[in-house]
């Protein structure tokens, strides 16, 4: 079989704006078996992803936010294509990528790549910067003008390194720098679309505010598409302009970042952005803090309806029956919201304050309540 | 303390009183291939009853190499501490390791960032609590447990009858740390040290655990050293803010006053590295320059000078001495280890400098 996908053309001039979006993410599903039993036989499945989807357009930063276990690192290997989805599609500028193999997919190696958390494992610890850096550019046949030690040097000066250090390794590099080394070398290969997983949450706050300043300057400068999975609220509001929340393995909510961080319209939305440590109103007060109790369900073993039901203030009888489709709300273009009873915040605090007769929950008295607030 | 008390303006607590513990001029070395290590260099604070103290820094400033010392966990073969630490009217540096014993876990106990490690994997969750409280009060079996259930309950697990016979790895991350709290409160302590505590955990459940905390320092009055990197955190919860640096505190006060008049310029840079949620997003942050500086050869002087885009010729060669300048404004307790003038520091954060020394505005 030949090449079924087309050479991609190089970065810039591949024609993103003919309307479609550079990344398409349609009911994506993974699902990891669970096997048990003395012939080690299937009998179930933990549900990462279950039925995300999302558009990403040339150049936004989009930002996938959640807690632990809500799919959404597992959502950005698989974009990346280092894991292949159990169901649903992925298309990238326009080419369906969802189950190609190793061989359709070298050509887009050198478009999407990808920059993970910790710094300390994902460089190899035998290798010199130089060497890390150029490997990408070696596996995908780019030669770049001036060679390849130019090039690295450049990028080393592009992400804040001092260029000769080309032949150290990466345990003569703090933290924050070897991100920066990381970062270089997902830029080495000029990609359209960079899949950042928590890459500044392993960082101290002062060296974080740096990383982030220099990944925000790379984007606007290169016009550079990203995926950027946090669960640091703050840090993705700084970021992206478009941000989806999920849970549990589903978005409950997405909207433009504007819309977003202070019209939110699911109460998960407001949970978390109400937990966010530090924050005032404008006259000095805490902010009502919507309390979540009890644990995030097992994946492998969701609620039924909406998954957020067993832990959601607002929780009735529907919830169980039916699961909320993500539909579009109001008059805001984009914003997204899979919620039966979708509504601002106040309403999630009214009945946080309130739990009276909720309809049904496997731990009993689940009880959110709100937090006095300070004088 | 959590978000709930109003901080009362820091002035009445400390003053008469004899604190709980008072630490002064803390110095912990550590011996290592690579030469000594000064990891703690010259600290002093106090924490007085039911009050919170937040200890701020980066990774490697001596936050929890400070409070290993106070419970007397360093490996004395590889660790020098010098410096005094008055529990209630004990020395605890100087303290037998049977006198520590009797009082870790007891009057004074920690909760650790990653319950997972901190818990044994071997025994239930029950077992685990009821042991401290047997060792501490030479309660029987029987009683023991009933005490971990009813502490179960107090840090709210759920059933806690039924899961008091779970093992660590059956709990969740959140549900770890509670068991951790109750655990560490089992003897109602007076002084509970919170290194990092929510860390590890997600925002939702990090509100719950801090929560919780305050709640039970409500109800029992303990003190609680709260070490974390998180301004936010610190805003929530303490009383008290002491910033560390390269092993020194560069500012102490109220939180009040270090959140909102902020006097030495690591706060400063640390508080404008942190987006916010109501930040402007078009404009950068601004963060601290350069990074932390390697405790085996401290920089000369003061410790931040080599990123201090303020430095001055003295801030190479002298180290700076916790005090107050004249002329700053805001409340006044609060003191920061800097050689700037008021008017320096009002000029490098773009304030405008009060004439005369009047200290009228803010």
């Amino acid at each position: 079989m030949s090449r079924a996908i087309p050479a991609p053309k190089r970065a810039k001039d591949a024609a993103p704006e003919t309307g479609a979006p550079l990344l398409e993410v349609e009911d994506l599903r993974m699902h990891f078996p669970i096997h048990g039993g003395m012939l080690r036989r299937k009998v179930g499945a933990v549900r990462a992803v279950d039925g995300v989807s999302f558009q990403v357009g040339a150049g936004e930063s989009f930002g996938l936010v959640g807690e632990s276990g809500c799919g959404k690192s597992t959502t950005g290997r698989l974009v990346a294509r280092l894991m292949e989805p159990t169901d649903g599609a992925i298309r990238y500028a326009g080419r369906d990528i969802t189950h190609a193999s190793r061989r359709e997919l070298a050509p887009l190696r050198s478009e999407i790549q990808v920059v993970f958390q910790d710094p300390y494992s994902s460089l190899n610890p035998r290798h010199t910067v130089g060497t890390i850096i150029t490997a990408p550019m070696k596996i995908n046949g780019i030669d770049p003008p001036g060679g390849h030690r130019k090039r690295v040097q450049e990028l080393l000066e592009r992400v804040g390194l001092n260029p000769e250090h080309y032949n150290r390794f990466p345990h003569e590099f703090s933290g924050g720098q070897r991100q920066r080394i990381g970062i270089a070398r997902a830029l080495a290969v000029e990609p359209r679309l960079v899949i950042a997983d928590e890459p500044v949450s392993a960082l101290d706050v002062s060296i974080q505010a740096q990383v982030v300043n220099l990944l925000k300057d790379l984007q606007r400068d290169l016009g550079i598409a990203f995926v950027f999975i946090a669960h640091d609220l703050a840090v993705v509001r700084h970021f992206c302009e478009r941000v989806a929340v999920m849970y549990l393995g589903k978005v409950v909510e997405v909207a433009d970042r504007q819309t977003l961080y202070t019209n939110p319209h699911h109460p998960y939305t407001h949970a978390l952005l109400s937990a966010v440590p530090g924050e005032r109103e404008a006259d000095g007060a805490r902010k009502p803090r919507i309390r979540l109790t009890g644990d995030l369900p097992s994946p492998a073993d969701p609620p039924s309806g909406c998954r957020f039901r067993t832990r959601c203030p607002k929780a009735q009888g529907v919830c169980a029956d039916q699961e909320p489709p993500l539909v579009r709300l109001g008059a805001t273009p984009g914003h997204e919201v899979a919620c039966h009873f979708p509504a601002p915040l106040e309403e999630t605090a009214a009945a946080a304050l309130a739990p009276a007769d909720r309809a049904e929950a496997d731990e009993p008295a689940v009880p959110v309540e709100r937090l006095e607030q300070t004088a | 303390m959590t978000a709930t008390a109003p901080k009362p303006g820091g002035k009445p607590t400390s003053a008469d009183a004899v604190p709980l513990l008072s630490v002064d001029d803390l110095r912990i070395r550590f011996r290592t291939e690579d030469g000594v290590v000064k990891a703690v260099d010259g600290l002093s604070f106090t924490v007085d009853r039911g009050r919170t103290l937040g200890i701020v820094g980066e990774s490697g400033s001596g936050k929890s190499v400070t409070n290993l010392a106070l419970l007397g966990l360093h490996n004395p073969a590889r660790t020098t501490i010098e410096g005094r630490a008055r529990f209630d009217g004990v020395d605890l540096l100087g303290a037998s390791q049977k006198v520590l014993r009797d009082l870790r876990g007891r009057r004074m106990s920690m909760v650790f960032q990653d319950p997972l490690t901190a818990l044994s994997p071997y025994y239930s969750i029950g077992e685990q609590i009821a042991e401290t409280y047997r060792r501490h009060t030479g309660a029987d079996r029987k009683k023991a447990r009933l005490r971990a259930v009813d502490m179960l309950d107090r840090v709210g697990i759920p059933h806690a009858v039924r899961r008091v016979d779970d093992y660590p790895h059956q709990f969740s991350g959140g549900m770890r740390q509670r068991a951790m709290i109750a655990m560490a409160l089992v003897c109602d302590p007076d002084l509970l040290i919170a290194d990092e505590p929510t860390t590890a955990l997600d925002v939702t459940v990090q509100a719950q655990i801090l929560d919780l905390l305050a709640e039970l320092q409500r109800e029992l009055g303990t003190a609680i050293i709260l070490v974390t990197h998180d301004l936010g955190v610190i805003e929530d919860t303490a009383d008290e803010v002491l910033v560390m640096y390269a092993g020194r505190c560069v500012e102490r006060g109220t939180t009040d006053e270090v959140l909102t008049t902020p006097q030495h310029p690591y706060t400063w840079g640390l508080l404008s590295s942190m987006p916010r949620l109501t930040s402007d997003v078009d404009e950068p942050l601004r963060p601290v320059p350069g990074s932390p500086p390697s405790l085996l050869n401290p920089p000369s002087g003061c410790p931040f000078h080599p990123r201090c885009v303020h430095a001055i010729d003295t801030c190479r060669s002298e180290r700076p001495a916790l005090a107050r300048p004249e002329g700053l404004p805001g409340a006044g307790s609060g003191v920061s280890a800097c050689h700037l003038d008021a008017d320096a520091r009002l000029r490098a954060r773009g304030l405008p400098v009060v004439q005369h020394s009047q200290g009228a505005a803010s």
